[in-house]
């Protein structure tokens, strides 16, 4: 059975689901798969985000929201606090529902939407049959002497579509565009020659606990930093009202060759809230890298983590990877109106121009941050508590941790037009 | 031969090793694991970045020396 649209959009996260539903309200034809049986689950994320970015790019609706922090309480490897201010306020989303209702968006705007559909395979442009996921990597390229990386396939329009199972069954789907919102784990660029494979120093690996009957002031979102807490990475404790926590730890596949994330957190609970009960364990990896160097090759187009638009400084891509999103579905939406995939190439142009630069320059300012000792992390803290109080900003933070790098610190100011 | 092993029932399905696979050797359903001995290096990589030590690195035995 095989059907026919113009958009597949393979994964609904929050960035797959907005990219369906701009091209969808752009005009075209969208199917957007899901591998899981359900949208929004399993919970695999911090939950936070900022409330500027997330107005920006949706319209808020009250249910997502499991709390509003005014506060960040950032907690050096001794026990130095500082509470930056935020200059505006963050939230802690449900994540069950805001996924859920970002893929209802899209169906509302005309995208269909199935579950239980595990893409594996890319189906070539040339007319050839579909593609054998067991076959060793680099068959499932068109063919072997023009492989997708040396350039456009010999149909001269990439991929036709995708194979999948759907409940156990053998599918084909057919589309002009193909776009890979499959998360961390993406393969859908991999199987199109772009190479989407994280290195391990960026991977943060997480473990999370959702802890219920906890005591904590619901309007500040912790994060812990040290080298027995979280290396490489931070440990966060963010509320979600009701005695209820979002409590996690990431840390750089670097770290997590020598121990598990998941030990950390069992460690850190263990100290901080003994009697707490556990609703969830869940793990999940971050790619906090910068963006792919491919966002488009030919008809297949990257959103979200499987494109690598997480903020590498903060580990957060809810925000980040819906601006991609629908980035991406607006470029779609206009190059099948103007029957010109060209047009496509307008969405890494506009992404690097909007985001993708910032985010090269949160790259450099992880890679040096995370090079601290815990002397270091202790004294930037007892540094930042001498500033006059209206200069504990986030700012006021990156410029006394990087203060003896006046290179990163040049160029933070010019990238994000500090003064 | 594949050297790397994965413990059963530990997996939680999060794809973080699938990030960091060079070979595109892994495939991951809803809830089931797998890894593709066609294309596996035994590189390691998915046995470091694991969040919950799903993954066991069996060491090759070494070789007996030769008796005298």
């Amino acid at each position: 059975m095989s059907e026919q649209y113009d958009v597949i959009v393979v994964g609904a996260g929050p960035a797959g689901s907005t990219c369906a539903r701009y091209a969808a309200m752009g005009g075209a034809s969208v199917l957007l798969l899901e591998k899981d049986r359900d949208i929004g689950m399993p919970v695999r994320c911090g939950e936070a985000v900022s409330n500027r970015s997330l107005e920006r790019i949706v319209d808020i609706d009250p249910r997502w929201i499991a709390a509003t922090v005014n506060r960040f309480r950032l907690i050096s490897p001794s026990g130095h606090i500082v509470e930056p201010d935020l200059g505006g306020h963050g939230y802690v989303l449900e994540r069950r529902i805001f996924d859920y209702d970002l893929a209802r968006l899209a169906a509302g705007a005309g995208a269909q939407v199935r579950t239980k559909s595990y893409v594996d395979g890319l189906l070539p442009g040339n007319g050839r049959s579909s593609t054998d996921l067991h076959k060793p990597a680099g068959t499932l390229s068109p063919s072997k002497d023009t492989s997708p990386a040396d350039g456009p396939s010999p149909a001269g329009h990439g991929w036709s579509g995708v194979s999948m199972t759907w409940k156990g069954e053998r599918r084909e789907a057919h589309a002009r565009i193909i776009v890979g919102a499959d998360g961390v784990e993406s393969r859908v660029g991999k199987w199109a020659g772009i190479d989407t494979t994280t290195h391990i120093r960026d991977m943060e690996t997480c473990a999370q606990m959702t802890l219920t009957g906890v005591d904590l002031d619901d309007d500040v979102c912790e994060f812990y930093f040290g080298n027995d807490t979280a290396p490489m990475g931070y440990l966060w404790v963010f509320p979600k009202g009701n005695g209820m926590a979002n409590v996690g730890v990431g840390i750089s596949g670097m770290a997590s060759k020598k121990r598990a994330a998941i030990r950390y957190l069992q460690d850190f609970i263990a100290r901080r809230f003994p009697g707490a009960g556990v609703l969830t364990t869940v793990a999940g990896g971050v790619p906090c890298a910068v963006t792919v160097d491919t966002l488009v090759k030919e008809n297949v187009v990257l959103v979200g983590d499987a494109a690598h638009q997480v903020n590498p400084m903060s580990g957060g891509g809810i925000t980040s990877g819906m601006i991609g999103g629908r980035m991406a579905g607006e470029a779609i939406a206009r190059a099948l109106r103007a029957d010109d995939l060209s047009l496509l190439q307008d969405y890494p142009k506009q992404w690097e121009k909007e985001i993708g630069a910032k985010h090269r320059t949160y790259h450099r300012m992880k890679s040096a941050v995370y090079k601290f000792p815990d002397e270091t992390l202790d004294d930037i803290a007892v540094n930042v508590l001498r500033l006059a109080p209206e200069k504990r900003t986030i700012w006021g933070v990156f410029r006394t941790a990087l203060r003896h790098q006046p290179k990163l610190v040049w160029e933070m100011v010019k990238t994000f037009g500090l003064k | 031969m594949l050297l790397i092993e994965i413990k059963p029932n530990t997996c939680d399905f999060c794809g973080c090793c699938v990030g960091v696979c060079p070979e595109d050797a892994i495939e991951l359903q809803e809830a089931h694991i797998d890894i593709i001995e066609d294309r596996c290096t035994n590189c390691a990589k998915c046995v470091w970045v694991c969040p919950f030590e799903v993954f066991v690195f069996n060491k090759p035995a070494r070789k007996q020396p030769a008796e005298s």
